[in-house]
C-alpha cells in the first residue's frame, strides 16, 4: 500500500533539510536520525508499523513480557583503546535490553564483511564477541555471514539482535518519566567517543582513556531488587547524554534540569573535549546509563548501584520539573543557564 | 576562530626541518608544530591553535591575574556600599 | 587543564561580576568580536549573569559565518569532483552553499574529511600522490598561520597534489566597517584574544581614536570575558576609550613575529566579502604570487558558480548587531540549526543558534 514516500508533502514543522540523499547525520543518534526515522521509515512502513519504535519493543507473548531489540555496530576503528566492534555488538544489545528492564536469553550475529579483510583481525572480534556474551550471561544462538566486494564495509559490519525476559516487577518505559524524578548517571561520561575519537585519522591524540563498554544487566537487576519503582532506563550512546536526556524529556513530556557541576566527567575527558572543541555532554558512551527514579526511592536505588563494580561512580545529576517540557536546561559552573539541545547530526571537532 | 588550548611541551623534534613536539594538555597528548615559538623548552606552556603553538603562555602573568580577581571586592568590603562609587572616581582602584 | 580550569573559577567569576555590576550606571552596547567568545558567553550563561544594562552585541568573529557564499560554492564544486580529496576543519561542513553542504557532496560519493591541523591535509597529501588534496583555509588571524606554514611546506617538500582554498579574513577592517555604519549601535569592543596572539596589538590603537571605542583584548574562559566586559565598562563610564590587554597570559603588543613574517611571505592584502555583510576593501588574504601555483582557485577554474542567498535570510544584519536574531521573521520557523537558512544559523556561535537554543526559554534560574 506504500507508494514512493512523498518528501514535498510532509506535514512537519521542521521538514528534513533539503537532501535527496542520506547524510553521515543521519546516523548520528541526533535530531536528524530521529526526523528520518519519523518521516521517511515510519510512512514508509504504513500501518504495519508500530507508531513508538524505541530502542526495544516489548511484547507480551502468552503471559511474559517479553523485549526484543535490534542493532548494527559499524564503529571505525573495529579496534580502540579497551575493546572491538564485537564487545560493542554484544553489550549494545543487551543493554538495549536489559533497559526495558529485561534479561537478556539469546542473541543472533550477522556480519557484513569487507573482502580482503584480514581473518585475524574477524577472529578477534569473535572471540570479544563469545567473551562478552559469556559475562552477560547471553546466549549466541542464530547468526549470518555475506561478504560484500573491496571497498565497501570498512572491514566488519555487525548486527546483533536479542530476546530478553521483562522481569515481572518492572515497568521501564521513557514514558514513566515524571516530575519530580531523580536523573541518576551510573558513572563517568563521554569515555567511549573519546577513546574511538583519539585513534580516529585526521584527529590521533595521545590518551589513556579505554573505552567503557559493558553488559549493564546485572546493574539494572540489582536496581530493580530494591523494590524501587524505576521509572526509565537509558543508555546514552550516540548523541551523548544530551541525546538521552532530551529524548526522555520529550517522551514524556518532562523538563529535565541538570546541574553541570554534578556530571561526573573525568579530567582527561574533559581535556581531550576542550582540544577538539567538543561538548562531553553530547560524546558517546558505553557501559553507562541514565536512570529516572522516583524521589522516595532515589536513595535507595543509588546506594544500590554503587555497590555494584559497574556503577561505583553513581551520581545524581538533576531532576525532572514541571518547567519547559521537553526541554532539557543545564545549571552552568557560573550560576548561569543554557539549553542543552539535541545533537543535530554528528559531533564534529571545531577550530572556533 | 579562537579555539586555542594551553599545553607544556614534553619534547621536541626536528622533522623536516621543520620543528614539531608532543604537548601534554593535562593527559591528553598531540602534536604540535613549534615553528612559530621556536625557543620554547620542554616544560614550558604554549597556546596552541589547530596543531600549531601560536604563542608562548606567560606562567606569571598567569598567576597575577588570578591574583587581581582574588584581590576584587576587597576594596567593596573596606570602604561598603556607599563608598565605593566614589572610591572609583577617585582613581583608588585594585 | 592547567591554565585553563582556573579561569572558570565559579568564586572569582561572582566577584568579577559583583564588580562590574558595581560600576555599571548607564546602559551600555559592547560587541564581543570572536565567534570564540560569543560561545562561551552562551556555553556559561554569561549574559543572564550581567547587569541588564549590558548588552552584549555577538560580532561577526565567526569565520563559518563570513565566508563568502561564493567561496563556499567554489568549495563544493571542486569537492565533488572525482580524484580530489577535500579536507575542512569540522565548522565548515554544515554550512549551506547556494544549494547544499560539504556533508551532502560527501553523500553522494565526495571524498571528504575532516582534519584537525591543516599538516593533516598535506600528510595525506603525501600518502595519496594520485589525488588532488585540496584544503579549506578559512579562518581569521589566529588560523592563518597554520595555513600558511602547511602551504609554504608543500612548496618547499614539494608536493604538488596539495593546493589551499583561501579564504582569510581580518579583524581590524570588520571593526571599522561596523563602527562606520550609520546605524552602528556598538560603543566598545572585546577584541578577539588569540587574533592578537598573532598579530599583536598594535593595530587597534589608531581605531580606538578614531572611532572613540574602548578596545579591550579578552581572551575567552568565563574570567577572562568578565575581564574583558569590567575594563570595557570601566572605560565606557569614565569616558575613557583606549586600548587594554586583559589577556596578558597570552598576548604581547608585538604578537608573534615569527608567523608575521610567514604570514607577510604567504600572502597579501585583499579585498574581501563578508558574507551577510558585502565587501570591506582590505579586509582579507589571499595568497601571493609566490605560492599562486597552490591555489586551488587557480588549479581548479571553478566557472558557472551560480551564488544565490535565501531571500528570507538576513543574517548580514544580525552580524552587525542592526537586529536580533528574533526579530527575523524566519527564525525558529523556516530557519533553525538543523534547517538553518544563513550561517548564522549554522555555525555553533553564530548569535543566530545562540538564540534559538537560549531565547526559546525565558528561564533566569534553576
Amino acid at each position: 500500500m506504500s507508494d514512493a514516500v512523498d518528501v514535498q508533502s510532509w506535514v512537519c514543522p521542521l521538514p528534513l533539510r533539503n537532501s535527496p540523499n542520506v547524510v553521515m547525520g543521519h546516523g548520528g543518534g541526533g535530531a536528524m536520525s530521529a526526523e528520518l526515522i519519523e518521516h521517511l521509515f515510519l510512512p514508509a512502513f504504513g500501518p504495519a508499523a508500530d507508531a513508538a519504535m524505541g530502542d526495544s519493543a516489548v511484547l507480551e507473548v502468552a503471559g511474559v513480557r517479553l523485549a526484543f531489540s535490534t542493532d548494527s555496530y559499524v564503529v571505525k576503528p573495529i579496534v580502540f583503546p579497551g575493546g572491538t566492534i564485537g564487545d560493542l555488538a554484544v553489550n549494545g544489545t543487551v543493554n538495549d535490553l536489559a533497559m526495558a528492564g529485561a534479561q537478556p536469553m539469546v542473541l543472533s550475529t550477522a556480519f557484513i564483511l569487507e573482502e580482503g579483510t584480514a581473518l585475524d583481525e574477524l577472529a578477534l572480534v569473535a572471540q570479544a564477541i563469545g567473551t562478552a556474551a559469556l559475562a552477560a550471561g547471553v546466549r549466541l544462538v542464530t547468526g549470518d555471514t555475506k561478504v560484500v566486494d573491496a571497498g565497501h564495509g570498512d572491514g566488519v559490519y555487525v548486527n546483533t539482535a536479542g530476546i530478553g525476559i521483562v522481569d515481572a516487577r518492572a515497568d521501564i518505559r521513557p514514558q514513566r518519566a515524571a516530575v519530580g524524578d531523580v536523573v541518576i548517571a551510573s558513572g563517568d561520561i563521554g569515555v567511549h567517543g573519546v577513546a574511538v575519537m583519539s585513534c580516529r585519522d585526521g584527529l590521533e591524540f595521545g590518551t589513556t582513556v579505554t573505552s567503557d563498554t559493558a553488559a549493564l544487566n546485572g546493574l539494572v537487576a540489582a536496581m530493580i531488587d530494591t523494590g524501587v519503582d524505576v521509572h526509565a532506563l537509558r543508555d546514552p550512546t550516540r548523541g551523548g547524554v544530551a541525546a538521552t536526556l532530551n529524548e526522555i524529556a520529550k517522551t514524556a513530556g518532562v523538563g529535565i534540569a541538570v546541574d553541570e557541576r554534578l556530571l561526573p566527567i573525568p579530567a582527561e575527558v574533559r581535556d581531550a573535549c576542550g582540544l577538539l572543541g567538543l561538548d562531553p555532554l553530547y560524546v558517546a558512551n558505553e557501559g553507562k546509563l541514565i536512570a529516572f527514579v522516583p524521589s522516595d526511592g532515589a536513595e535507595r536505588v543509588l546506594a544500590a548501584m554503587r555497590e555494584h563494580p559497574l556503577g561505583a561512580r553513581s551520581v545524581v545529576i538533576g531532576s525532572c520539573v514541571a518547567e519547559h517540557p521537553g526541554i532539557v536546561v543545564a545549571r552552568t559552573g557560573l550560576g548561569g543557564n543554557r539549553v542543552v539541545d539535541l545533537p543535530i547530526g554528528e559531533q564534529l571537532p571545531r577550530i572556533c | 576562530m579562537c579555539l586555542a588550548v594551553p599545553g607544556r611541551i614534553l619534547r621536541v623534534e626536528d622533522r623536516d626541518g621543520t620543528l614539531m613536539s608532543v604537548v601534554d594538555f593535562g593527559g591528553v597528548q598531540k602534536e604540535v608544530c613549534l615553528q612559530y615559538v621556536p625557543d620554547a623548552d620542554v616544560g614550558e606552556y604554549v597556546v596552541v591553535h589547530v596543531g600549531f603553538a601560536i604563542q608562548r603562555l606567560d606562567e606569571e602573568s598567569a598567576m597575577r591575574t588570578l591574583a587581581e580577581f582574588e584581590h576584587l571586592g576587597v576594596l567593596a568590603e573596606e570602604f561598603g556600599d556607599g563608598f565605593e562609587i566614589a572610591a572609583r572616581q577617585a582613581g583608588v582602584t585594585s | 587543564m592547567k591554565y585553563l580550569d582556573e579561569f572558570s573559577d565559579p568564586d572569582l567569576a561572582a566577584k568579577l561580576i559583583a564588580e562590574i555590576k558595581a560600576i555599571t550606571t548607564r546602559r551600555w552596547a559592547i560587541m564581543e568580536v570572536c565567534g570564540g567568545q560569543t560561545h562561551s558567553i552562551i556555553r556559561h550563561g554569561i549574559d543572564q549573569l550581567l547587569p541588564e544594562q549590558i548588552e552584549m552585541i555577538h560580532g561577526p568573529g565567526c569565520p563559518v559565518c563570513v565566508t563568502p557564499l561564493e567561496i563556499i560554492d567554489k568549495a563544493l564544486d571542486i569537492a565533488a569532483r572525482p580524484g580530489v580529496v577535500f579536507c575542512s576543519f569540522g565548522d565548515m561542513l554544515r554550512v549551506p552553499g547556494s544549494d547544499e553542504d560539504l556533508f551532502g557532496i560527501k553523500s553522494r560519493g565526495g571524498d571528504v574529511r575532516v582534519v584537525y591541523s591543516p599538516l593533516d591535509a598535506l600528510t595525506i597529501a603525501k600518502a595519496n600522490p594520485d589525488k588532488q588534496v585540496v584544503f579549506f583555509g578559512i579562518g581569521f588571524e589566529t588560523t592563518a598561520p597554520a595555513n600558511a606554514m602547511t602551504v609554504f611546506q608543500a612548496k618547499r617538500q614539494g608536493v604538488e597534489n596539495f593546493s589551499l582554498l583561501v579564504s582569510h579574513v581580518l579583524v581590524p577592517p570588520a571593526v571599522a566597517a561596523i563602527m562606520e555604519s550609520p546605524v552602528c549601535r556598538v560603543q566598545a569592543f572585546l577584541a578577539a584574544g588569540h587574533v592578537c596572539s598573532v598579530m599583536g596589538t598594535d593595530e587597534y590603537p589608531p581605531l580606538c581614536e578614531r572611532y572613540r571605542v574602548p578596545i579591550v583584548v579578552t581572551g575567552f574562559e568565563p574570567l577572562d570575558i568578565l575581564e574583558g566586559i569590567r575594563r570595557t565598562v570601566a572605560q565606557l563610564e569614565s569616558g575613557r576609550h583606549e586600548l587594554e590587554n586583559a589577556y596578558t597570559r597570552a598576548v604581547c603588543a608585538e604578537g608573534n613575529p615569527a608567523a608575521k613574517r610567514m604570514l607577510a611571505d604567504v600572502f597579501e592584502v585583499t579585498d574581501r566579502a563578508w558574507r551577510g555583510i558585502g565587501t570591506i576593501p582590505s579586509s582579507g588574504w589571499r595568497l601571493s604570487p609566490a605560492y599562486r601555483d597552490y591555489d586551488a582557485e587557480h588549479r581548479f577554474s571553478v566557472t558557472g558558480i551560480h551564488t544565490e542567498e535565501s531571500k528570507v535570510c538576513r543574517s548580514g544584519e544580525v552580524l552587525q548587531g542592526l537586529i536580533k536574531p528574533h526579530e527575523c521573521e524566519a527564525f525558529g520557523g523556516q530557519c533553525t540549526p538543523r534547517n538553518p537558512l544563513g550561517a548564522t544559523m549554522v555555525s555553533s556561535e553564530g548569535a543566530c543558534a545562540a538564540y534559538y537554543l537560549y531565547r526559546r526559554l525565558e528561564v533566569t534560574s534553576v
